[in-house]
């Protein structure tokens, strides 16, 4: 069984010209758990995996698997298997042949081609040219190519996209296997609801920088709690809120009232003998916390 | 060096999966057996006189044209080296329009060391593309000239030498398009020189410098001329008014591989080492 390895960014910059894309970025992702790489479109989720890949040079700063980085890796495709963008691929060529190009080049044995097609449900399709793929079918291929060398570590570039429902589903529970046994598992998305269910970490970047990481449950958090209230005799509940001194606002399912607790709510409602219609607590979501911490996000 | 080789062998794997190798060996192939055996019957005919010395306008020129069958056969390289150029480059410039270059980086990401292979791979098939066109040269062009009684050369150790560079010019000129596709990733644009250069730019300016003696000599260094030297013979040898001699045939492979050097190393510099996004 092959076993991960820690992947560290080490104050990782990178300049275009004059556009800062990676801002001295620093995180490691530790094997045998799904780490979500996550951030906005034009975040530089991409350029940052793309460094680590050695396929785009860093400005400053050093991207490494257990300590090598990946254009010094003796074997690259067995150490780590990438996923990038979904079109790497010469049209014309049959999934099986587009594979065999680079077990060849890897020393892989020819018959990881077959194998690592039929992990990813494509068997039935090796034959056919990448050309007429629909866009999952790519998807699938891509991840493919990153099992060819059972490696150890997958860094696996938006995945989902582009996946139907069965297939989304099969991705987080594949994402789940692989890092149940020992594989050190990186994925990006700009959504978090499309990877929650499967990532244990996160690491969080916005305009190239690190804004968050730490365990999923860490982004949930109850900053500024509130309860949510309403009265078939909404003035007699508001006037009993003002006595108490509870402040509140009108929302669209009713009162939104700054306590987090319920239940005190319950009890002003029943001395004051008003007739209460809604009462439950509102808790901001993951989703709300990812979007304040990479500042509102209108490209999400 | 295993990486090496396995690189070659992917490489290869590369161009023989994909359907571009066999249609332009199939093009390479009628094209000149159609000249090659179209001008051996011609000019057979006219030497022979199977075709009437009068039914022919010659502008009242030569009618004979030195030996024919080095003529003949070396259509091979000097009309059919443009397919060599055009495999090599779109060999190249594909992996940068289909972001191949990606899973194979990620496979070797030695990449001066892809890039060797993939000129040793080209040069290889290059040579096979010589195979091929000499299959038509000297096979039906050679076939043609004996129909009509001219001596085709077969057993003469001239015209197998001329074989031999003919193999090597083809390669080399496989290495220039690898070359001119590094430093023309964009492969419309690289199509577009490949095909100007070869079928207009370069015959014009050989034919501008051949007027006078010191143009000349500087014309004998664009790599067509230095391919012919190379080879031997070319129908462009026979036109060559002011008569400079032409380079000798190491100096025209030196050239030759001069061009494939100079354009692959700055092609590597200028796109193959620079940030695959």
């Amino acid at each position: 069984m092959p076993t991960g390895a820690v992947i560290e960014f080490r104050n990782v910059s990178k300049r275009f010209g004059g556009v800062t894309a990676v801002n001295d970025l620093s995180f490691t992702v530790e094997p045998g758990r799904v780490t979500g790489f996550l951030g906005p479109n034009g975040a530089g989720k991409t350029t940052s995996l793309r460094i680590l890949l050695g396929l785009v040079g860093a400005s400053s700063g050093t991207a490494t698997f257990g300590g090598v980085r990946y254009r010094d890796l003796p074997q690259p495709l067995e150490t780590v298997g990438a996923a990038l963008e979904a079109a790497s691929f010469h049209p014309g060529r049959t999934a099986r042949d587009h594979l065999g190009v680079y077990v060849i080049a890897a020393g892989l044995p020819r018959f990881r081609v077959m194998e690592a097609l039929t992990q990813v449900g494509l068997a039935a399709h090796a034959g056919q040219r990448v050309g007429g793929y629909s866009l999952g079918m790519r998807q699938r291929l891509g991840l493919a190519y990153a099992l060819l060398g059972d490696p150890g570590v997958l860094v696996l570039d938006e995945p989902i996209n582009g996946l139907d429902p069965e297939g989304i589903r099969w991705i987080r529970g594949f994402l789940r296997d692989m890092a149940a046994e020992g594989r050190t598992v990186l994925v990006s998305s700009h959504l978090l609801s499309e990877v929650q269910q499967s990532v244990d970490d996160v690491v969080i970047i916005a305009r190239g920088e690190l804004v968050h990481r730490g365990p999923l449950s860490s982004l949930d958090t109850d900053a500024a709690p509130q309860t949510i209230v309403d009265s078939p005799d909404r003035d007699a509940l508001a006037a009993a809120l003002t006595a108490a001194g509870i402040g509140f606002s009108i929302g669209r399912t009713g009162l939104l009232a700054a306590t987090p607790d319920p239940a005190l709510l319950g009890h002003l409602a029943f001395t004051a003998g008003v007739e209460l219609s809604v009462l439950h607590r509102q808790k901001a979501g993951l989703e709300d916390s990812f979007l304040a911490l990479v500042g509102g996000g209108h490209s999400l | 060096m295993t990486t090496f080789l396995r690189s070659v062998a992917a490489e290869f794997s590369k161009i023989f999966t994909t359907r571009l190798w066999w249609i332009l060996a199939i093009v390479l192939f009628c094209y000149i057996g159609l000249l090659a055996g179209g001008l051996a019957a011609l000019f057979a005919g006219i030497q022979t006189g199977v075709i009437s010395p009068d039914a022919v306008n010659t502008g009242g020129g030569v009618t004979t044209f030195g030996s024919l069958p080095p003529l003949i056969y070396s259509f091979a390289s000097s009309v059919g080296y443009v397919f060599p150029v055009l495999l090599g480059a779109l060999a190249t410039t594909g992996e940068f329009r289909h972001q191949t270059l990606t899973p194979t980086f990620l496979a070797t990401p030695r990449r001066g060391v892809v890039l060797g292979a993939k000129t040793v791979t080209l040069i290889l098939i290059g040579a096979g593309f010589g195979v091929v066109a000499l299959a038509a040269s000297v096979g039906l062009g050679g076939g043609l000239l004996s129909a009509f009684g001219v001596d085709a050369l077969l057993l003469d150790s001239q015209t197998w030498l001329l074989v031999v560079r003919t193999l090597l010019a083809m390669g080399l000129w496989a290495a220039i398009g690898v070359g001119l596709g590094v430093l023309v990733p964009n492969q419309v644009a690289s199509i577009v020189i490949v095909l100007a250069f070869t079928q207009f730019i370069e015959p014009l300016l050989r034919l501008a410098a051949s007027f006078l003696e010191v143009t000349a000599q500087i014309g004998n260094f664009l790599p067509g001329a230095a391919s012919d030297a190379l080879v031997g013979a070319s129908v462009f040898t026979i036109a060559n008014p002011a008569g400079a001699a032409p380079l000798d045939w190491w100096q025209g492979g030196l050239v030759l591989l001069g061009y494939a050097v100079v354009g692959t190393v700055i092609g590597y510099a200028a796109s193959w080492k620079k940030d695959v996004t």
